[in-house]
């Protein structure tokens, strides 16, 4: 293995080298690395003008020397959309730096099979606003994704998003100040453990949508995370399907299947602790025939549940659902699932066949609320029997 | 320590990348005479396309050199596949005054694709000030030019070259580097050669460059065409400024928006099509093109941005192409 620190090793402290020729070093060799290489970067804050690219390699690593040690800031970008894109590699490493401000996403990684993110800061550091870009890590179109120790703040999409991608674990993470803290969307076999969501719109959501080319996401294991107090208004620019998304949700699932959350502290969420929904509730008309809908197979459990009593907040479609068709009052259920059912998936008792059930049991304040979307919301039910079951969990070997 | 520093970095600065690619566009013997005419030498085609990319209104000068003796096969759906052993070369450049085309030019970049044994690649080389020679600058670089435009206002252009990975960005395949222009519909009509003019195909066939070209052959309008129907006009702009990226095989296709003309009027194509990643980009719109709406299409709302997180495409411009926002506009407004 070649080091190429000694060529960097200087950038940062010689005075005969100004911002915009380490710019241009950084991508000459990012450009030139030979499969193998290992990247360092001196510690310092380095003004980068445009995209940082990374394309075809194999086996590199790029190293700060620690996160807030090692910043790269993207506020004076004048071209390129994304701060660091990384496309077609494989077995790459990128480990202890912050990036920050970008015009777009942060970090973008596209068709790369095994990547790890370790320690990386990826942030916005203007507080949450729309003006702030989609994503801080984005993997997408990947197999084989790390995301470890990483900590996103003020996307107004996502902090940590992982979209159409395979394998997929994130763990250690703190996400806040996102409209989304972990999103994974389209995505098979991903496990998301040991994270802090707080502070967000949404903390952590598994989603499924329609016109993409992963069309299918699902086995997907969220537990041992602490998620709480994401309560921020969202500020997603309109259009986005995470601007749908109310303040003060736990989690969200749509139209995904297989998906097991367990072991969860969702703590004070003012609008859901943990929500199931078809994208029936999305109110877009769907065109793609290969698409499914519903959630199905789904277990929540063993989770800890708290919630100050008190009405949601009135801002957005869902909270006007909540405000005028729900009418939970004050006593807000902590898991609630818009009962929208597959006919295909139903026996002959009109309930899911007990491969597709919904299920939520043994929860520390476990309550469940059933919204009847499909009739207009008509038969609100709390603690549904239908619901009160037990799921064949999401296997180990599925990963 | 700071001494043996600066010696480090001169050998960063002077380290140069696999010495096969010449480090001066002269090098590759492409041109005769004088570099900055831009004469082809013998076994150099010069090319046009019908409805080429917007590059921040550069002008370009397209060159194809096939190896000796061999020819391309035609096909009328794709870009043609090319022998390994052939470099087709863009220049960029500005005329001083759009009004007086002859009254000298500012020539920017010229990139080389050239399709080696592993496959293509794509080198820029950045002309120097003096017009005497261009050399290769793998990180790409910007620099500032002026013109004036048609109207005779000046101009004023940072004119960014791209860097080698930039360069796949747009001209990737399933990952595969490949060329863009170069097709039968795009290259179906007549050509200014040294010994008169023909039609591009035409003349590829005869001069034995090119095999099986049929007598029917498929064309695009311009799209500057006026007279074109606009639905025409629309389907070349988006299909050459968009589908490179914007196709189930390109590095958009993560969007689910395909802009290829096979694709027009389908979900896909936009209509009515929810963004994905949009992010800011959705300029908070709902759908990508709404039949009859410009003001409430993405489409119409990235293309008409220079910010470099909304705009599209994402590279090589940073003017907003307004002939082509208009174009776009009245087209929206059109459809129903």
């Amino acid at each position: 293995m070649k080091y190429l620190s000694v060529f960097l090793l200087f950038i940062g402290l010689s005075p005969v080298m100004g911002q915009a020729q380490f710019e241009k070093a950084l991508q000459t060799q990012l450009i030139l690395a030979s499969d193998g290489d290992v990247i360092e970067l001196e510690a310092g804050n380095f003004h980068i003008s445009g995209s940082l690219s990374l394309e075809g390699k194999k086996k590199i690593t790029i190293r700060g020397k620690g996160m807030d040690k090692t910043v790269l800031s993207f506020k004076d970008q004048k071209t390129g959309a994304e701060g660091i894109k990384i496309t077609n590699c494989e077995n790459i490493v990128l480990e202890d730096l912050t990036v920050q401000d970008s015009k777009g996403d942060l970090i973008k990684t596209m068709h790369v099979k095994d990547i790890i993110f370790r320690r990386i800061k990826a942030e916005w550091t203007g507080g949450p606003k729309a003006e702030n870009g989609s994503y801080a890590l984005y993997p997408v179109l990947c197999s084989n994704i790390l995301i470890d120790s990483c900590i996103a703040i003020g996307a107004s999409d996502a902090g940590i998003y992982v979209g159409q991608s395979q394998h997929i674990e994130v763990k250690n993470c703190i996400a806040f100040q996102n409209v989304a803290g972990i999103e994974i969307e389209n995505s098979l076999y991903a496990e998301v453990h040991h994270n802090h969501a707080y502070g967000n719109t949404g903390g952590i959501l598994v989603f499924d949508l329609p016109d993409l080319i992963q069309k299918k996401g699902g086995f997907v294991k969220v537990h041992d995370n602490l998620i709480e107090e994401n309560n921020q208004s969202n500020f997603a620019p309109k259009g986005n399907i995470v601007g749908k998304v109310p303040k003060g949700t736990g989690m969200l699932i749509l139209a995904t299947s297989h998906v097991d959350i367990y072991d969860n502290k969702i703590l004070n969420h003012q609008t859901v602790g943990v929500g199931i929904i078809s994208y029936f509730m999305a109110e877009i008309a769907i065109k793609d025939k290969e698409y499914d809908p519903y959630p199905t197979a789904i277990s929540v459990f063993n989770n800890t549940f708290e919630r100050h009593l008190g009405r949601v907040p009135l801002e957005g479609r869902f909270a006007q659902i909540y405000r005028f068709k729900l009418r939970f009052g004050r006593d807000v259920p902590h898991v609630v699932y818009d009962g929208v059912l597959d006919p295909k998936r139903c026996g002959a008792d009109g309930n899911y066949l007990p491969q597709h059930k919904i299920c939520v049991h043994h929860n520390v304040n476990q309550s469940v609320a059933n919204m009847d979307a499909e009739h207009d919301f008509k038969n609100v039910q709390r603690n549904p029997a239908a619901l009160d079951c037990v799921q064949e969990y999401v296997k180990s070997n599925q990963f | 320590m700071r001494y043996l520093g600066f010696i480090l970095l001169l050998g960063l600065f002077s380290y140069q990348p696999a010495p096969k690619f010449p480090s001066k566009l002269s090098d590759y013997g492409l041109f005769q005479g004088e570099l900055k005419n831009q004469v082809p030498s013998t076994g150099v085609t010069p090319y046009a396309l019908i409805s080429p990319l917007f590059s921040d209104y550069a002008h370009k000068l397209r060159f194809i050199q096939l190896p000796t003796g061999q020819s391309v096969a035609y096909n009328p759906d794709s870009v043609f596949q090319f022998p390994v052993g052939t470099r087709i070369a863009k220049t960029f450049y500005y005329p001083m005054d759009e009004r007086k085309p002859q009254g000298g030019r500012r020539i920017m970049e010229t990139r080389i694709l050239s399709h080696e044994p592993t496959g293509w690649v794509a080198l820029p080389y950045i002309w120097n000030e003096e017009q005497t020679e261009a050399y290769l600058e793998v990180s790409g670089g910007t620099s500032l030019v002026e013109f004036k435009n048609e109207q005779g206002k000046k101009q004023q252009v940072n004119y960014v070259v791209p860097n080698m990975n930039q360069c796949k960005g747009c001209h990737e395949r399933d990952g595969i580097m490949t060329p863009i222009g170069p097709s039968a519909r795009q290259m179906n009509a007549s050509m200014q050669y040294a010994h008169g003019e023909e039609n591009q195909l035409d003349y590829w066939s005869r001069s034995n460059q090119m095999s099986g070209v049929p007598s029917t052959r498929p064309k695009f309008v311009s799209y500057i065409d006026e007279s074109a129907a606009i639905h025409e006009r629309v389907k070349a702009y988006l299909d050459i400024n968009c589908a490179h990226c914007h196709n189930p095989k390109g590095p958009a296709k993560s969007s689910g928006l395909f802009l290829d003309y096979r694709y027009y009027g389908t979900t896909a194509y936009g209509m009515m099509k929810s963004p994905v990643a949009a992010g800011r980009g959705s300029g908070g719109l709902l759908y990508d093109i709404v039949a009859g709406k410009p003001n409430e299409s993405i489409l119409h709302y990235r293309m008409n941005s220079h910010d470099p997180g909304v705009m599209m495409p994402e590279l090589g411009r940073t003017l907003i192409h307004q002939e082509g926002v208009a174009l776009i506009r009245e087209w929206i407004k059109s459809i129903h």
